[in-house]
């Protein structure tokens, strides 16, 4: 008989130390584009003009990043060519839709660390799903942190909803959150569930999943990577500050690669 | 097309005459040498009758049916089917009006199965009838979309939101039963259920712990990518091709690629093709990880699932170290990819794949001698040579049936021609065989990835600037799941006119149901984990 015991310990610890330290090892994230200044408005429309997402636009002598629209197709890195953004490595990527709303969208104490979540898949393409199963591999292990995934949304505190809400999954999302117990969060994990991202708006998915049911917190990304989803999980239950939809100025960036 | 073959001249020349010795003029067929393409233009009634003798006599699959409004009054159906690398792709071609037009089913016959889930999607989409089907109406569009708008035709505006329609469900409803037996019921699982599941519904008829029938309802997720990919220029269509289905985006934006560089006439330089090979394996090897892990997950055997899970997250954090990103978005480009390895970076791939490799022959060996484990797989979920036949069933689902295609060794593209590897075959059909072939097939990717690591050609990762031009072509890729044909077609400014996708999942999908029959209850997310399928590919 296989000793599967034997081999569980065999394995060790692969736990990582996010969230008490930031975890440095490579390839945890694809990043982020940071904006910032440009020596010339050329170089900016140049860089406007090279982003699919339209998520980059003109702000004081540079430009800007809109977080909810990015998708990481690279097109705008500076890879030592021509103009282009330095890139973070980071991914506490987490935010609020909207200022005003950051008072509402903690929630007490008492979840902080026993807080149940649901998955919704409303039409994404499967990377953020999979990126969000991966919080329950031994390298996240998001039950040391007081997250668990709940089979239902009657037991769950937190919808964690994917994709740009296809019409089809319309129907099952609105029920899914009239099901939840007060109080309930919502978390748009991705850049379709912000912002529609390359699907919508269209004749067949909405333009995210604020135009179906109230979004407490936003984590962007295509996919976002796991770190970035705890860390949204964490902004929830005022474990962590949450970060900003829009690049930090141009004399933010430091900390890129 | 090798002439001192004589079975590949006998191919060429004769196949034309064999149509007119069968069809006189009926039938036209004429070759396209330099495509590898015989086109067969017939009408409604020859259809049923070339079809059957493509798959009967000949030997042909086949791979997907394209509908193109060529006019406003014209609508070309291409039914497309596929041999091996020394017959011609066939291409048998109708023309029907594009408004009043129907077409015969051919369901009914022998392969009909394969093109089912074909006919039921064009009737949904473009609004035409097919004569004879069995079942058409409310496939991928739900039951709130408006009767009588078909969103592929050409007057329909992708950007435009139509008024759902007025639709209540009535409480007394009971969905429709197969099953009449005393105490028999329904049990509807989805649209969101399991921990993470895609959302797709599935209702289960079961007379208490048997469940008799399985009856899926998929499209949950449709994003109308072909829609709204249309009079988009082709860096654009590319973010959809990756991003319809992020756990194969590379696979998907490489036969995009393909069919582009095939209508512009350019060729990726062979670096280039040697870095798509490796990272379609890394893909690969990614894909087949997350289904041992969830095949694992499904029976509940917690060190095994760890450790298949630090495996494909260990291979996510490798292709975001080499290649960027975790899923490989953004690599491919049209002509070549848009990025380099270094040396320091392939020295840490081939380390990296040697080390996965291993664990993987590890946990392959430990789960073998678990009998629980295999007890839960045998026998379960059991599909078939002939069903996987007649379904047109693809890639390792098929493979575990008995059909040994695979696009690689078929119709070789990227660095492919020139390697040694093999296609895992198995006969049983069942939950372990899939198992077998999953581990097998990463063991080969992994063995593919040290081979080209050791001779990678310098040079060049990207051929010069893409001239756009009018044209259409056909790709065939070997996706993680199976065969994934894109077909596009160019207008001469360089945006989409038309973009087919037929994905892997969309073929095995329609093949599960088989083999979610009389089973015991508990099976389900066995089965169901055992075809390691995506609805995002499917649905589109």
């Amino acid at each position: 008989m296989a000793n599967w015991v034997l081999t569980g310990l065999q394995a060790g610890i692969k736990t990582g130390v996010y969230p008490s330290r930031a975890d440095e090892i490579s390839g945890l994230s694809p990043g982020l584009p940071l904006g910032g200044s440009l020596p010339s408005d050329e170089e900016a429309e140049v860089l406007i003009g090279r982003c699919p997402a339209g998520a980059i636009a003109r702000r004081d002598g540079g430009v800007s990043v809109d977080y909810g629209r990015c998708v990481h197709c690279f097109r705008c890195r500076a890879d030592g060519k021509e103009p282009g953004v330095p890139w973070t490595r980071g991914y506490e990527w987490a935010a609020y839709p909207d200022e005003m709303a950051t008072a509402r969208n903690k929630l007490n104490h008492a979840f902080g660390r026993s807080l149940h979540i649901r998955f919704i898949d409303a039409g994404a393409c499967g990377a953020c799903m999979s990126e969000a199963r991966q919080l329950n591999n031994p390298y996240y292990n998001m039950h040391r942190l007081g997250f668990f995934i709940t089979p239902t949304p009657r037991t769950a505190d937190i919808l964690l909803v994917a994709g740009p809400v296809s019409d089809a999954m319309r129907i099952p999302l609105v029920k899914a959150y009239e099901a939840m117990p007060k109080p309930k969060r919502v978390m748009a994990i991705g850049a379709c569930a912000i912002s529609g991202g390359v699907f919508g708006p269209s004749f067949i998915a909405s333009g995210g999943v604020s135009e179906i049911i109230p979004v407490d917190a936003v984590v962007p990304g295509c996919p976002p990577p796991p770190l970035a989803i705890l860390h949204g999980l964490l902004v929830v239950v005022d474990r962590k500050p949450p970060s900003n939809l829009v690049s930090p100025p141009a004399n933010a960036t430091a900390g890129a690669t | 097309m090798n002439d001192e073959i004589p079975g590949s001249a006998l191919q060429s020349t004769d196949i034309v005459d064999l149509f007119d010795a069968r069809w006189s003029r009926r039938v036209i067929a004429t070759l396209d040498d330099a495509a590898g393409v015989c086109r067969v233009e017939c009408n409604p009634a020859e259809l049923p009758a070339i079809c059957e003798w493509l798959w009967q006599e000949l030997d042909y699959a086949f791979a997907t049916l394209v509908v193109e409004d060529s006019s406003e009054t014209d609508r070309m159906l291409t039914y497309v089917f596929y041999k091996d690398a020394d017959s011609h792709w066939m291409y048998v071609e109708l023309e029907v009006d594009a408004l009043s037009g129907t077409a015969p089913s051919i369901v009914g016959l022998t392969q009909g199965p394969s093109v089912d889930w074909h006919e039921r999607e064009v009737e949904d989409l473009f609004g035409l009838k097919f004569e004879g089907h069995p079942r058409l109406g409310e496939f991928v569009l739900h039951e709130d979309w408006p009767e009588g708008a078909n969103p592929m035709r050409r007057s329909f505006d992708a950007r435009r939101r139509l008024e759902p329609r007025e639709f209540e469900f009535e409480p007394a409803w009971q969905p429709p039963t197969i099953v009449a037996a005393p105490g028999s019921f329904s049990m509807p699982i989805g649209p969101v259920f399991s921990d993470f599941a895609e959302s797709a519904h599935f209702l289960l008829e079961t007379v208490g712990e048997d469940v008799i029938h399985t009856i899926p309802r998929f499209f949950y997720k449709y994003r109308g990518v072909e829609k709204i990919v249309e009079g988009q220029p082709i860096d654009r269509a590319l973010l959809l091709a990756e991003r319809f289905s992020g756990v194969a985006a590379f696979a998907h934006g490489l036969g995009f690629c393909h069919a582009v560089e095939t209508i512009c006439g350019i060729e990726a330089p062979p670096r280039a093709r040697a870095l798509r090979t490796i990272v379609a394996e890394l893909e690969r090897l990614r894909h087949h990880s997350a289904t041992i892990t969830g095949i694992c997950n499904s029976t509940a055997l917690a060190v095994a699932t760890s450790q298949a899970a630090l495996i494909e997250e260990d291979l996510l954090r490798l292709s975001c170290d080499i290649a960027r990103h975790r899923y490989f978005f953004g690599v491919v480009a049209p002509g070549g990819v848009a990025w380099d390895l270094t040396e320091e970076q392939c020295r840490r791939v081939v380390a990296a794949t040697d080390e996965i490799a291993a664990r993987l022959g590890n946990l392959h060996r430990l789960l073998r001698y678990s009998s629980s484990f295999l007890d839960r797989l045998e026998e379960v979920g059991i599909l078939s040579l002939e069903v996987a036949i007649s379904y047109g069933l693809v890639g390792p689902i098929a493979r575990a049936s008995g059909v040994p295609r695979d696009f690689r060794k078929l119709r070789p593209y990227a660095a492919y021609d020139d390697l040694d590897f093999v296609v895992p075959v198995e006969e049983e059909g069942d939950g372990y065989a899939r198992l077998r072939v999953f581990f097998r097939e990463a063991e080969q990717s992994a063995w593919i990835i040290r081979q080209l690591l050791a001779r990678l050609p310098p040079g060049e990762v990207r051929a010069g600037e893409v001239k756009p031009r009018a044209g259409a072509a056909l790709a065939a890729v070997e996706a993680p799941s199976g065969a994934a044909f894109h077909w596009v077609r160019l207008r001469d400014d360089g945006t989409i006119a038309r973009y087919r996708i037929t994905p892997p999942s969309f073929a095995n999908w329609h093949g599960f149901h088989l083999a979610a029959e009389n089973f015991a209850f508990q099976d389900f997310p066995i089965i169901l984990a055992s075809f390691g399928l995506s609805n995002a590919e499917s649905d589109r």
